[in-house]
């Protein structure tokens, strides 16, 4: 990062201060688009489990009993997409995984089907599904990560996220349509990791054009 | 997939002694993991004893060997077997249904029907696993038939349909009413609630709270009174439709029972024939209820000459249907699905046809899905999963990687091998790492096979055999595409290359070309920042702007293309029915019309008692006893009459109206129940036979039944049907009109966007990622054009021909051109400071020179710049003189302090002034001699006390000094005639203020690079110096007929007068030691390695107390710089050595012609890594503390990780662009281009700035780069330099 600012203040690389936050601005934005996205998506794979033939409300309901679900999942993805590259920078052990577009593409696959399988596959148990999801999640880890720090930001944030969820119940605030309270437990945090995870590999392979992107704003300056 | 293993193994094991032969002949030139390690003499550590593991690869190797040359050489009769072998395994899926969400039929009999019960009996196997309880609804259908006839010309067209619609309500009556033994349909039919919400609209109009009863009364809420009242009876029919194009069933369709151009409410209608249902729902089936309300109607309305069958009911089960809110995720994972395929096979690279093996690619992997299935159908696994919901996740988990990565190890393969042997290569490096993802792959599929959840069973055991069939494929199919497309390649390359490497000798490339023409003068260098666009394909997509992802991919308009045919996928693959309806309407259009056609013209003509085939069909009432109420013997005694004189209305009976309800939308009845939140989805319903109804009613009736307006519609004039044709065909064109409208403003549209998106001539540079014309700015694809940079180079010019040596230590820069003429330069401000001028410059311009040089004493500097000018003029110096003069001026009095202010600037001149010098060589004595050195030496600085010195001036100004010294310089001659000039300058390095060359004809020389004098010479070899080490005291020379000579210089004079050169402000830079010119320097030969190699020597580095060569003869080898003791003789290239780098930390890495690079430890002497990354040389070679870059023929510069030996990246350059590395910090990189230099940003591989050095230079291709200590860069450029400054790394120097 110093390096960075430093080449950035001289020549060709004045304006790059500036557009740093404003490609740092471009990237939570994606990362948000992202996460909402995925959110929707997502809970409507949950949802379906309920819905019949016709339901001519889903989408409304989607958008009306709690609104403020995707945004917040988007804000969350922006921070954890922020996050992840910043760290890797800070402990000096940049991603080396493979870092292209197909393999990123490819875990988003993967944690789409996680969600599909905890929605869609009956399960006996809960036991079951939380180890099946477990390590589904951990799997997805070891193919698209690998880092020892993706690793346990995954987990820190899986916890505080089911906590706050868990809160949030807990409160009145949120509840969940399914009234298995049990069941609900048992992936959440399975699903969080995954997605953090997801995010994380979204938020490096969109840091990788950090440069790019500030040298196409000099220029256009 | 051990299986597959195992037995490849076993078949090496059995012919040990061709694979053997095989590998003996191709050892030198494929070395592979396995076996060059025991080729490698300097290996330290030679596994004595492998360990299973390595055997095991090794075999696993050995095999993937042979399969891949029986691959390559065998590719048509393996593509055939493998083509057949799919098939063969996609045969059982023909048995399969298509899957879809159509409904599926069961037909019983109505007589002995019972509802079924819940448990599966296992004897019945035709019936069907869904046919099991009871159905949702029964549905009877009550359908009517109606018509006025005769038909009169009183009747108007309302007519046609008021009075048999308006019989609906006493059939109602007559349906509700109906008893059977004190059952009523109150109690037997479905009863309903409330319409979901948001159905207001139809609340009007379908039943609520009560029996499910639907007809077209219910437009009229089954009121006769609203029906009469009802002006515009299709105006109500037609104001519940819904706008547009609607997919699903219409209440129209509902309410009609019958698909809607078949009920004959319309004014143009020819049949005249009205027919609707009544549909009732009944939630239990009473076979007496029913059976009494079919004869009760049967009775009433007995429909003559009626043949329907009666004894069969249809269950029809619904499967569950995708609503959006299931269509959006699977929708999601599709376009994951594709973007993944899409990035995955941009990634193949360096092939011919990038399209082809990126369609072998996703063919492979799809034709494996297909045969996991076929073959999970064959052995009785019958998919239970949604095939279309798992099949992404299946191509996500069998993945694309495998056949990147095959790819990808054969094109790194040596490309003057084989075909078949770089196939072969290919698949042997990557065996292993093929083999062991196979296998974890298998294992993490098993975890899931053993979660013991029935899904995932299914599913793993889906992939499993997907896995296995995706190998088979990978291992035949594609590696056999792979095989074709590398020997077309091969062709195609020879075509292309050969031109470009003839000219390029590969380890200093000398253009022999004299440069005829000078470049034109120009005021200032053209410098060009710019994306390139070639490199945009370098690795993976680098843009983040929307607007530019969406131009380059076509985003825009690919994603409108796509929408469009997904959407008309929906529309087929959802409504079939309803498209069938409307085809069928067509059909039965056209027939009628035919039929109808002729009746008019023909209506008179007998063909009524002609017995036509045609009237057996037709309902002739007239003939047949009618023993019925009396509107119907009414209708018949009306009918006579009317039917020889106008086409009278005939309701016919056909099969095609038993199962009427089939020509409807098959979401008809899951639309009818989802109004009630009833869902159909994995359930079914049973349809019950239709009971046929026929309404005749008489003229008098239908115009009894009038309202006040109908008479308004105007009765269609004679040629009606005329008309009716003009009318469908106008609205044909009123719609063709209307879509060619739509498509030229969806057009219109999509330019704009496209204009938009890509503002200037995007598309129309032609190659896209070719080269770039020079003249216009170089913009790229998208008519982006950067504006111009700061970086802006300095041209050093002065040689005449192409610059053939460079050296730089930091400070001073010394240049050599093919003429042999050698120019130190200063390396911070681009001043020449010294020329040491050569015989061939000399000689054009040799008369007179004498004089000139006499007079230089007391020739004014003016009058010496006159003269020298114009001894330039005939001495036909390459360069122009103003050029020259200009340039070197230009550049140098910005910067030129006053320094004598009473003397004029003398530089411009000073390399016109040794243009100029006379052939002194010929008068001196030819000899040369260490002795006579030191007198020589006082000679030459014997004038020096003459100049006044500043006290302690600077050292530019010393610099500067010496070069007012030049002129009064004439003792120094006799040593330069000593100096060698028939021979050229083949090596040249400069350390401190000394330049060591090494000339052809095997004699070093040692010129003082400020005072341009010789201060030393050995010629005790004889063969071409070419390549020279100079480090601390010793030089090292290595000459052409392969031997190696270790030099020492010595300087006599006193340690304390060693000065240290350079501003004390540079304090970070090494400082280099100078030798004064009172120094008396000897250079004599301390060892002479005679045979260091047996082929010319290539390439010499030294760093560290080491001194590296590499040769022609594939080997590399470390002497220890002190005792010249050979330490390593390093084996494992296939090819000449063509590249070396070593540097303090003992890391060596070195490059050859087979494309390899080897990385060695020089302390140990054992390889630690052994990479293929180019096709052809590698030219140059540069490490930073993490990574190796290496420039190769192929133009790639490729990034490898420095201590695992993986590539991290690669950057294909233009082609023809030069080979010259620098590295400028830890992540800045400097490659030459044509005419250009780029700095990369090596941790991402981005381009950060191209800087051109000059406007017309296309052609000219930087060959050496040399980074200076201060982060400037200085290059060749044909016959000039050009320094190169980055400031932003300066400052960060700093």
């Amino acid at each position: 990062m110093s390096e960075v600012s430093s080449v950035s203040r001289r020549g060709p690389y004045v304006s790059m201060i500036t557009s740093r936050s404003v490609n740092l601005l471009i990237r939570a934005a994606m990362l948000f688009t992202v996460g909402v996205f995925l959110a929707l998506v997502l809970n409507l794979l949950q949802v379906q489990r309920n819905v019949t033939l016709f339901p001519p409300d889903v989408i409304s309901s989607i958008f009306s009993s709690a609104w403020w679900v995707p945004p917040c999942c988007g804000t969350a993805a922006a921070l954890i997409g922020l996050l992840y590259p910043c760290m890797d920078r800070r402990l000096g052990e940049p991603h080396k995984l493979k870092r292209e577009w197909s393999n990123v593409m490819r875990c988003v696959a993967v944690f789409v089907g996680i969600n599909h399988a905890s929605a869609k596959v009956d399960f006996a148990n809960n036991v079951q599904l939380s180890l099946t999801l477990a390590a589904l999640s951990v799997g997805l880890w070891w193919t698209f990560d690998r880092s020892r720090s993706g690793f346990g930001l995954g987990v820190i944030i899986a916890i505080l996220a089911t906590l706050a969820t868990q809160l949030l119940v807990y409160n009145g605030v949120f509840q969940y349509t399914s009234p298995d309270f049990l069941y609900i437990r048992s992936w959440l945090p399975c699903i969080f990791f995954a997605g953090v995870i997801t995010v994380g590999n979204i938020g490096r392979q969109l840091a990788l054009y950090e440069y790019k992107v500030s040298q196409e704003k000099s220029h256009q300056d | 997939m051990y299986q597959t293993t195992m037995s490849s193994t076993i078949s090496y094991v059995a012919v040990p002694m061709s694979y053997d032969r095989i590998i003996s002949l191709d050892a030198r030139r494929c070395p592979r993991p396995g076996r060059t390690r025991r080729l490698d003499g300097h290996q330290l550590t030679p596994a004595p004893r492998m360990t299973v593991r390595e055997r095991l690869r090794q075999n696993i190797s050995a095999a993937f060997y042979r399969h891949g040359l029986l691959c390559a050489s065998y590719p048509v009769p393996i593509i055939l077997f493998t083509s057949a072998s799919i098939l063969t395994c996609c045969y059982p899926l023909l048995k399969l249904p298509l899957p879809g969400t159509g409904p599926v039929e069961f037909t019983t009999g109505v007589r002995d029907y019972s509802i079924p019960s819940h448990e599966s009996q296992g004897d019945l196997s035709e019936r069907p696993d869904w046919y099991r309880g009871p159905p949702v609804a029964y549905i009877q259908q009550v359908l009517v038939k109606a018509a006025v006839s005769p038909w009169g010309n009183s009747l108007v067209p309302v007519d046609v349909f008021r009075s048999p619609l308006g019989r609906v309500f006493s059939l109602l009556d007559e349906i509700r009413n109906h008893v059977y033994t004190d059952r009523s349909l109150e109690a037997l039919c479905l009863q309903v609630t409330d319409l979901l919400p948001g159905l207001r609209r139809m609340q009007a109009v379908l039943p609520e709270h009560g029996c499910l009863l639907v007809s077209p009364g219910n437009y009229w809420q089954n009121r006769r009174d609203l029906f009469d009242a009802d002006p515009d009876l299709l105006k109500t029919v037609h104001q519940h439709e819904p706008k547009g194009l609607h997919t699903s069933a219409t209440l129209r369709d509902l309410l009609f029972g019958v698909p809607g151009k078949q009920t004959g409410v319309s004014l143009y209608s020819k049949k005249r024939v009205v027919t609707y249902t009544v549909t009732i729902a009944l939630s239990s089936y009473d076979a007496r209820f029913v059976g009494s309300l079919r004869a009760r109607l049967k009775q009433l309305h007995p429909s003559a000459n009626c043949t329907l069958r009666e004894d069969h009911m249809v269950h029809v089960h619904f499967k569950e249907e995708i609503g959006i809110a299931e269509l959006i995720p699977l929708v999601t994972t599709y376009i994951i699905l594709f973007a993944y395929i899409y990035f995955s096979t941009r990634k193949i690279d360096m092939v011919r046809s990038k399209w082809g093996l990126a369609l072998a690619a996703v063919v492979t992997v799809l034709s494996s899905l297909l045969m996991s299935v076929g073959l999970c159908t064959l052995f009785g696994l019958t998919p239970t999963l949604n095939g279309g919901e798992i099949f992404p996740y299946l191509v996500v988990v069998i993945g694309l990687e495998n056949v990147l990565v095959l790819t990808k190890s054969v094109v790194s393969t040596p490309v003057d091998l084989e075909v078949k042997l770089r196939i072969a290569q290919g698949l042997s490096n990557e065996s292993w790492s093929i083999m062991k993802n196979m296998a974890t792959e298998l294992c993490i599929i098993l975890i899931g096979y053993f979660t013991f959840v029935p899904a995932i069973q299914e599913f793993c055991l889906f992939a499993v055999v997907g896995l296995v069939s995706d190998f088979f494929l990978q291992m035949f199919f594609f590696t056999t595409v792979l095989s074709i497309d590398i020997r077309r390649m091969e062709l195609a390359d020879l075509n292309r290359r050969l031109p470009a490497e003839a000219g390029m000798p590969p380890p200093k490339p000398g253009t022999l070309r004299p440069r005829e023409t000078p470049p034109p003068p120009r005021p200032s260098p053209h410098t060009i920042t710019l994306q390139t666009p070639a490199f945009r394909n370098l690795r993976l997509p680098k843009r983040l702007r929307v607007v530019y992802f969406l131009a380059r991919t076509r985003l825009a308009q690919r994603i409108i293309m796509v929408g469009t045919v997904i959407w008309i996928g929906i529309l087929v693959y959802t409504d079939p029915a309803g498209l069938r309806t409307f085809l069928a309407a067509q059909v039965s259009e056209q027939s009628p019309l035919g039929e109808a056609g002729l009746p008019p013209h023909l209506g008179v003509a007998p063909v009524f008692p002609g017995g036509h085939p045609t009237s057996t069909l037709s309902v002739l009432p007239a003939p047949e006893p009618t023993p019925l109420p009396e509107n119907q013997s009414q209708g018949h005694r009306a009918a006579r009459p009317g039917v020889a004189p106008v086409s009278s209305p005939q309701i016919t009976w056909g099969s095609e109206d038993e199962e009427l309800w089939r020509r409807l939308s098959f979401r008809h009845w899951p639309s009818l129940f989802s109004y009630y939140n009833i869902t159909l989805a994995k359930r079914y319903i049973s349809i019950l036979p239709v009971i046929p109804v026929t309404l005749h009613l008489s003229p008098q009736e239908a115009i009894d039944t009038r309202h006040p307006q109908d008479t308004q519609h105007a009765p269609p004039p004679p040629p009606s049907i005329k008309t009716s044709d003009l009318q469908t065909d106008l609205t044909l064109y009123k719609v063709a009109a209307l879509g060619l409208f739509a498509g030229v403003l969806l057009v219109l549209l999509l330019f704009c966007l496209y204009r938009v998106l890509c503002p200037r001539n995007y598309g129309q540079n032609g190659v896209p990622h070719g080269r770039r014309r020079r003249g216009d700015l170089p913009c790229d694809e998208y008519g982006y054009s950067p504006p111009i940079s700061e970086i802006s180079p300095l041209l050093l010019r002065g040689h005449s021909m192409d610059i053939e040596c460079l050296a730089s230590d930091g400070m001073l820069l010394a240049s050599c051109c093919l003429a042999g003429q050698i120019r130190v330069w200063d390396a911070q401000t681009g001043d020449c400071l010294t020329v040491i001028p050569n015989k061939g410059l000399r000689r054009s311009s040799s008369n007179g020179c004498w004089e000139h040089r006499d007079g230089w004493d007391h020739i004014s500097a003016f009058e010496v710049e006159g003269i020298a000018t114009d001894f330039r003029e005939p001495g036909g110096a390459m360069g122009g003189p103003d050029v020259d003069i200009f340039a070197i001026r230009r550049r140098t009095t910005p910067a030129r302090p006053a320094l004598f202010g009473d003397q004029p600037d003398l530089t411009p001149l000073i390399d016109t002034n040794f243009g100029a010098l006379p052939p002194s060589q010929a008068l001196s004595g030819s000899g040369f001699d260490f002795g006579s050195l030191v007198e020589k030496a006082y000679q030459e600085h014997e004038p020096s006390p003459v100049l006044v010195f500043p006290p302690s001036p600077p050292a530019s100004q010393q610099r500067r000094r010496s070069l007012g010294d030049q002129p009064v310089l004439p003792p120094e001659l006799p040593p330069q005639s000593s100096a060698d000039w028939d021979s050229s300058v083949w090596a040249m390095e400069l350390r401190g203020n000394l330049i060591a060359t090494g000339r052809s004809t095997g004699k070093l020389e040692l010129w003082d690079a400020v005072e341009g004098s010789l201060r030393c010479s050995n010629e005790d070899g004889v063969s071409g110096i070419t390549a020279l080490a100079f480090l601390n005291n010793r030089i090292v020379a290595a000459r052409l007929n392969g031997s190696l000579d270790f030099f020492t210089v010595e300087i006599n004079k006193p340690l304390g007068l060693l000065q240290y050169r350079g501003p004390p402000g540079r304090g970070s830079l090494p400082p280099s030691p100078c030798y004064s010119s009172e120094d008396v320097i000897s250079c004599h030969l301390t060892r002479s390695v005679q045979c260091a190699h047996q082929k010319p020597i290539t390439v010499l580095k030294a760093a560290a107390g080491r001194v590296v060569t590499g040769s022609q003869d594939h080997t590399v080898r470390v002497y220890r710089l002190e005792d010249s003791c050979c330490l390593f003789t390093l084996q494992g290239h296939s090819g000449g050595i063509t590249a070396i780098y070593i540097d303090q930390t003992m890391v060596l890495a070195s490059g050859g012609q087979d494309g390899a690079i080897c990385v060695w430890d020089v302390l140990t002497g054992s390889r630690v890594s052994h990479v293929y990354g180019h096709r052809g040389d590698v030219t140059s070679l540069v490490c930073t503390t993490s990574c190796i870059i290496s420039s190769g023929l192929d133009d790639l510069i490729c990034i490898w990780d420095r201590s695992t030996g993986i590539k991290l990246y690669s950057i294909q350059q233009e082609v023809g662009c030069g080979a010259s590395l620098g590295v400028i910090s830890e992540n800045l990189l400097v490659t030459g281009g044509q005419g250009c230099v780029s700095f990369w940003d090596l941790n991402y591989g981005d381009l950060l700035q191209t800087v051109y050095l000059g406007p017309s230079s296309e052609g000219q291709s930087v060959r050496q780069l040399l980074v200076l200590d201060n982060a400037a860069i200085i290059c060749d450029f044909g016959s000039e330099l050009s320094l190169v400054y980055v400031p932003s790394v300066l400052e960060k120097l700093d």
